[in-house]
């Protein structure tokens, strides 16, 4: 289900999205699930859980409730270190190698698939 | 370019934005507002359709049904993981939600009367959803259009098994054939409020269709609806309560009444006939729940205690 409330007449149109939160928070779970033999695990989503345990259980709860994996990862959120494309200057330059693109030598038709 | 400027053109190239690029403020704010509110919406979600669990008339009926009350759930906590990623918390957004500051979606303060409400339900209350969450699907939000996905495929699942009640029960007596009619009496109108205000009302409309969280006006989906769901209707053998409703050769569309804009104001304000009770039960549900998310806790501390000794 779905949707976005309006705003009623004569109410303010800001609303808050941060309060005070009192007692403890479980832990954020990133899950990775892979979908059948053969393929790797893929992102599908995260959760919270108090340990690893229950973050597999609820796991399969929230993310494989119709077959949609055989094998199920979690990971704590915390421990994930990435690089975005916008502050990886080796990542941008990869794209400049384009001698390392198979499609930039030219192969006389005469030889055939290559 | 500016930050702003490459945003816009990410988002006008139809690609998706993520949670670590930069992005306007409004936008966050727009996101997380309406992202919040959708996972709300799916958890008061659940209190209509569970209060029938008990009395489904079968154990099939009975097991549909829990397994689609568990399903909102569970799209309730893919929502809240969506917003977690603009730099909210989902206990943030809970406690906003009990403290009345954060709304839901007025369907839910309706009341589900007799056994014919949960096909209606499924058939019209999830069929708008469905409407609605298919243009989502192509927001310009990575983690929430994924999350759309997802969402969208287990919603047919609930409106079909809705639809298929009600097929059967109008198979059934007049008195359930009655039943039907008298469901659909009442969630008829209420269901065509769930696109909201007309475009020419609507005060976020503009700005969203321009950042692309939002695809289609909301007359244009209500349109949609009205269309897609008419001949539904004449199959069931069940007569829509609008007198203005006919076939408009002319637009290729339905024409349809006036929504009753009072009530539909009314029940956002909060004086629907069942705001104050499904809050009151949503609180009710999250403080009893307490000792258990505590005692979770403490048993993951002590076992990593240990663990680490």
């Amino acid at each position: 289900m779905t949707y976005e409330v309006p705003v009623a007449p004569g109410e303010s149109a800001d609303i808050e999205t941060s309060t005070e939160i009192s007692g403890g928070v479980w832990p954020m779970w990133e899950v990775f699930v892979r979908a059948r033999r053969g393929v790797s695990h893929v992102h599908i989503g995260s959760l919270h859980a108090p340990d690893s345990e229950t973050a597999l259980q609820n796991a399969r709860d929230v993310y494989t409730r119709r077959g949609e994996g055989v094998s199920v990862w979690v990971v704590p959120s915390r421990e994930v270190r990435a690089f975005e494309p916008d502050d990886a200057v080796d990542y941008v330059e990869a794209n400049e190698k384009v001698y390392r693109m198979a499609t930039t030598y030219e192969i006389p038709e005469e030889v055939g698939q290559m | 370019m500016s930050p702003e400027e490459r945003f816009q053109s990410i988002v006008d190239a139809e690609d998706k934005i993520e949670p670590t690029d930069w992005m306007p403020d409004a936008y966050r704010k727009t996101l997380i507002r309406q992202i919040a509110q959708h996972a709300h919406s799916e958890v008061i979600g659940m209190q209509p359709e569970g209060t029938w669990i008990s009395r489904a008339p079968t154990l099939h009926r009975k097991a549909i049904l829990m397994a689609k009350v568990q399903d909102e759930a569970g799209h309730g906590l893919y929502l809240y993981s969506a917003a977690e990623t603009l730099g909210v918390t989902r206990n943030e957004l809970q406690e906003l939600l009990h403290q009345g500051k954060h709304k839901y979606s007025s369907i839910f303060n309706y009341p589900t009367l007799n056994w014919a409400d949960i096909g209606t339900v499924g058939w019209l209350v999830d069929g708008a959803a469905i409407t609605n969450q298919v243009m989502l699907t192509r927001c310009s939000y990575g983690p929430y259009a994924r999350g759309m996905v997802r969402i969208c495929k287990e919603e047919s699942f609930h409106q079909r098994q809705g639809y298929e009640l009600l097929i059967k029960l109008c198979q059934g007596s007049d008195e359930q054939k009655a039943l039907a009619q008298d469901a659909l009496d009442r969630w008829w109108w209420p269901s065509l409020m769930m696109f909201g205000p007309h475009d020419t009302e609507s005060t976020h409309t503009e700005q969203s269709m321009a950042w692309k969280i939002k695809r289609v006006s909301n007359d244009d989906l209500r349109q949609q609806f009205v269309d897609m769901t008419v001949p539904q209707a004449d199959y069931l053998g069940l007569r829509i309560p609008d007198p203005g409703l006919r076939w408009n050769e002319a637009r290729g569309h339905y024409d349809f009444g006036e929504i009753d804009w009072d009530e539909f104001w009314a029940v956002v304000r909060g004086d629907g006939p069942m705001n104050r009770e499904r809050l009151a039960h949503k609180v009710d549900a999250w403080q009893e729940g307490a000792w258990v998310r505590e005692a979770a806790l403490a048993y993951a501390e002590k076992r990593a205690g240990r663990s680490a000794a």
